[in-house]
C-alpha cells in the first residue's frame, strides 16, 4: 500500500472512526482514501471549508471523546496551528498529520522537513509541545499511527505524525497487527452532554486569573517532563564501533543507512541514529548511541534544524557537522558517503 | 410561600458579569428557558465564542467548549458529527461570527450542519473595549470610527440573516430584538423553534438577536433600547429569513 494510504487503514485499525480535512498536495491519498473507507465502517470523514475549520472540527470531536485525526501539509499545517494551541491547552488527544514539502511560503510540492522547529517546539502560541513521530517505513507508520492515538489519550496530548512527500507515495508491503480502540482509557472528562451527570464538563483552555493559568502551565509542565522521561523512541544502526555517527530522522535516515554501508565497505565505522520521537528528542539513545564516535554528522532536508537538538543533546562533548537539501531535493547517499568520508579524514583515528 | 419565578436549571447560580443593561443575561436566560422547556439540558453541549459571551460555559449548566475566536460552528460541527444525539448550540457575538468566523459560519449554513446558532448582535466589539464591528451602523462612533463609521474607509454593515438565506442549506433564519417585553417573548419563541428544529434534525437555525451594549455605545440604558428600536432595527429588520417550509 502507499504511506498517505497506510496512515488511514492504521487509523481505522486503531479505532479512529472521524476525519476532518482540507485538500493539499502532497497527502491527498489520505483524505481520498478515508473519504471511501470511512462511510463502509459508519465512519465521518467530512471536508472541511479550511485548515482553520478541520482543527477546530477536531478540536471540537476530540472533545466528545472519540478517536480523531487530520492530515495536512506544511502550509496547511500553519494554518492549523491556532486550533492546535487550543486542543494543546484544552489537554485533548487527536493526531494530526503532517507530510512536510518544501517552504517557506507556497514554497513548492516535494519532500523537505524543513517543518521540524514548526513541529517540536510546539507551533503555535504559548508553552506546549506536541508528541512528534516520524515514521521511516510505510510499515512503522502503521505501527506509529496505532501507538499514537495510544500515546495522545494517555497523556490527553495531541500527536503528530511528521513524514514527507516521498514516504507518503511509497509504496511498501504492510502489517496492521490487531485492531486496537480507545475504549481502555477515561473519557469521563468529554463533553457529551450531561446525561445525568452531576458537573457540567467545561473544554477549555481561557484563565484569566495569573494564579491559575500558572497552576495549569505547571501542570502541563509535569506532563511534559514525564513523556520526556517515559517516552522516547530511537533506532541505532551500527553504531556501537562507530567513529561517524550519522544522525536523521524519517526518509533521510534511509539514504544515510545506504551511506553507511558504502562507508563500511571502505573501512570506515560509520553508523546513523534515527530518532523515531522528535518530540521528546530522544538524547539518552543519541549519547549512547555515540560513546565510541568522534564527530556527528547530521543530515536533513533542510537547512540545519534537527542539528540543533543534536547539539544540545550532545552538549559539547562531540563536534557536530551539519548537510543538507533544500527545495525539495533529496541527498544522495554518496553525497552523504562523502561527508562521512570527509569528516572521517578530519576526526577519526582508523581508517 | 410558592415560588413563582426561579432560575431555570440550564443555567448555574454563578453571577453574570456583563455591564448593566446589557442583553446578554436576557439571551443567556431565554436559551436556558428553552432547553428547560424541551427537556434537553442533559443532552446539550454548548460552545461558547470569544468576546463578551466567553465565560457562558460559567453560566450554563451544560456541557461547554470553549471555541477559538470565530472557529465555534467548525467546534459545533466536530461535536454533532461525533456524537449526533447531542443537542449543538453556539453562541457568538458579531465580532466572532460576522467577522473573523465568516468563513465557519456560511460553510455550517451550507452544509445544514443540524446545530443552533444564537447570535447576538449588538454593533459593536464589546470585550476588547468598544471597536468597530462588522454590524456597526454607519455614523456609529466606536474607538476605531471614533469619527462615525464611513461606507468610504469601511464599507457597510453585514446582514448576517440575508446574506445566510440565499443558503439551501440554511432551515431557519430569524432576527428578533430585546428591547422590550413582546420583543423578548418573540425572541423566546424563535429560539425554542430553532433548537426544536434540531430536536427534529431538520438541519442549521440560527437566531439573530439586537441587543444593546450600553457601556460601549455610551448610552444610558433606556437610551440604548431605543438606539436598537430606531436606528438598529432600521438597518437590521427584525423578521423570518427562511422557514424550514422554504429550505431546500
Amino acid at each position: 500500500m502507499k504511506g498517505n494510504e497506510v496512515i488511514g487503514e492504521a487509523a481505522i485499525k486503531a479505532g479512529c472512526r472521524y476525519f476532518f480535512g482540507y485538500p493539499i498536495t502532497p497527502q491527498s491519498e489520505l483524505p481520498e482514501y478515508l473519504s471511501r473507507r470511512l462511510p463502509e465502517i459508519g465512519g465521518v470523514y467530512l471536508q472541511a471549508e479550511s485548515e482553520v475549520a478541520a482543527i477546530n472540527m477536531v478540536y471540537g470531536a476530540a472533545a466528545t471523546g472519540v478517536r480523531v485525526m487530520t492530515s495536512s501539509s506544511s502550509p496547511g499545517i500553519s494554518l492549523k496551528q491556532e486550533g492546535i494551541s487550543y486542543i494543546a491547552g484544552s489537554e485533548l488527544p487527536c493526531i494530526i498529520v503532517n507530510i512536510m514539502r518544501g517552504g517557506p511560503g507556497l514554497g513548492g510540492i516535494q519532500p523537505s522537513q524543513s517543518d521540524y522547529f514548526q513541529a517540536t517546539r510546539g507551533g503555535g502560541h504559548g508553552d506546549y509541545y506536541l508528541i512528534v513521530l516520524a515514521p521511516a517505513s510505510v510499515q512503522e507508520i502503521a505501527d506509529l499511527v496505532k501507538k499514537g492515538f495510544d500515546l495522545a489519550e494517555k497523556y490527553r496530548n495531541p500527536v503528530m505524525i511528521l513524514g514527507d512527500g516521498m514516504l507518503g507515495q511509497m509504496m511498501e508491503p504492510v502489517d496492521f497487527g490487531v485492531e486496537t480502540s480507545g475504549d481502555s482509557f477515561d473519557k469521563s472528562w468529554a463533553t457529551t452532554g450531561k446525561n445525568g451527570r452531576k458537573k457540567s464538563n467545561i473544554v477549555n483552555s481561557l484563565y484569566l486569573k495569573p494564579e491559575e493559568l500558572e497552576v495549569h502551565n505547571r501542570e502541563l509542565e509535569k506532563k511534559y517532563l514525564e513523556i520526556k522521561s517515559k517516552e522516547t523512541m530511537a533506532e541505532s544502526y551500527l553504531t556501537k564501533d562507530a567513529e561517524i555517527v550519522v544522525a536523521a530522522y524519517g526518509m533521510t535516515a534511509r539514504i544515510a543507512k545506504s551511506a553507511v554501508d558504502m562507508a563500511r565497505e571502505e573501512g570506515i565505522r560509520a553508523g546513523v541514529f534515527r530518532p523515531i520521537t522528535l518530540w521528546p528528542y530522544p538524547e539518552k539513545e543519541l549519547n549512547a548511541a555515540t560513546v565510541s564516535a568522534k564527530g556527528v554528522l547530521t543530515v536533513e532536508m533542510s537547512l540545519g534544524q534537527m542539528v540543533e537538538d543534536v547539539k544540545l543533546s550532545l552538549n559539547g562533548r562531540l563536534p557536530v557537522e551539519f548537510y543538507g537539501r533544500v527545495g525539495g531535493m533529496v541527498p544522495t547517499a554518496r553525497a552523504i558517503f562523502e561527508e562521512i568520508k570527509r569528516m572521517s579524514e578530519k576526526f577519526g583515528g582508523v581508517k | 410561600m410558592a415560588v413563582v419565578f426561579d432560575r431555570p436549571k440550564s443555567l448555574t447560580d454563578a453571577k453574570f458579569h456583563y455591564c448593566p443593561g446589557c442583553h446578554h443575561g436576557i439571551i443567556h436566560r431565554l436559551v436556558a428557558e428553552v432547553l428547560d422547556e424541551l427537556g434537553l439540558q442533559d443532552r446539550t453541549v454548548g460552545i461558547a465564542p470569544v468576546g463578551c459571551a466567553v465565560f457562558a460555559y460559567d453560566y450554563f449548566d451544560v456541557d461547554c467548549i470553549e471555541a477559538a475566536h470565530g472557529r465555534a460552528p467548525a467546534v459545533a460541527t466536530g461535536v454533532k458529527r461525533t456524537r449526533p444525539d447531542t443537542i449543538v448550540f453556539s453562541y457568538q457575538g458579531d465580532g466572532d461570527l460576522a467577522s473573523i468566523g465568516m468563513a465557519e459560519i456560511v460553510h455550517a449554513a451550507a452544509r445544514s450542519e443540524n446545530i443552533t446558532v444564537i447570535f447576538v448582535n449588538n454593533a459593536i466589539y464589546g470585550m476588547t473595549g468598544g471597536q468597530m464591528a462588522p454590524t456597526t451602523l454607519i455614523g456609529q462612533k466606536t474607538t476605531t470610527s471614533p469619527l462615525g463609521r464611513k461606507s468610504e474607509l469601511t464599507g457597510y454593515p453585514i446582514k448576517v440573516c440575508e446574506l445566510l438565506a440565499t443558503l439551501p442549506g440554511a432551515t431557519y433564519l430569524a432576527r428578533t430584538s430585546v428591547h422590550d417585553p413582546k420583543n423578548v417573548r418573540q425572541t423566546k419563541e424563535a429560539i425554542k423553534k430553532a433548537f426544536q428544529l434540531q430536536v427534529e434534525g431538520k438541519g442549521f437555525s440560527l437566531v439573530e438577536v439586537l441587543s444593546a451594549c450600553p457601556t460601549n455605545w455610551h448610552m444610558k440604558p433606556v437610551q440604548a433600547l431605543d438606539f436598537i428600536k430606531n436606528d438598529m432595527m432600521d438597518y437590521f429588520p427584525l423578521g423570518q429569513f427562511k422557514s424550514p417550509e422554504e429550505a431546500k
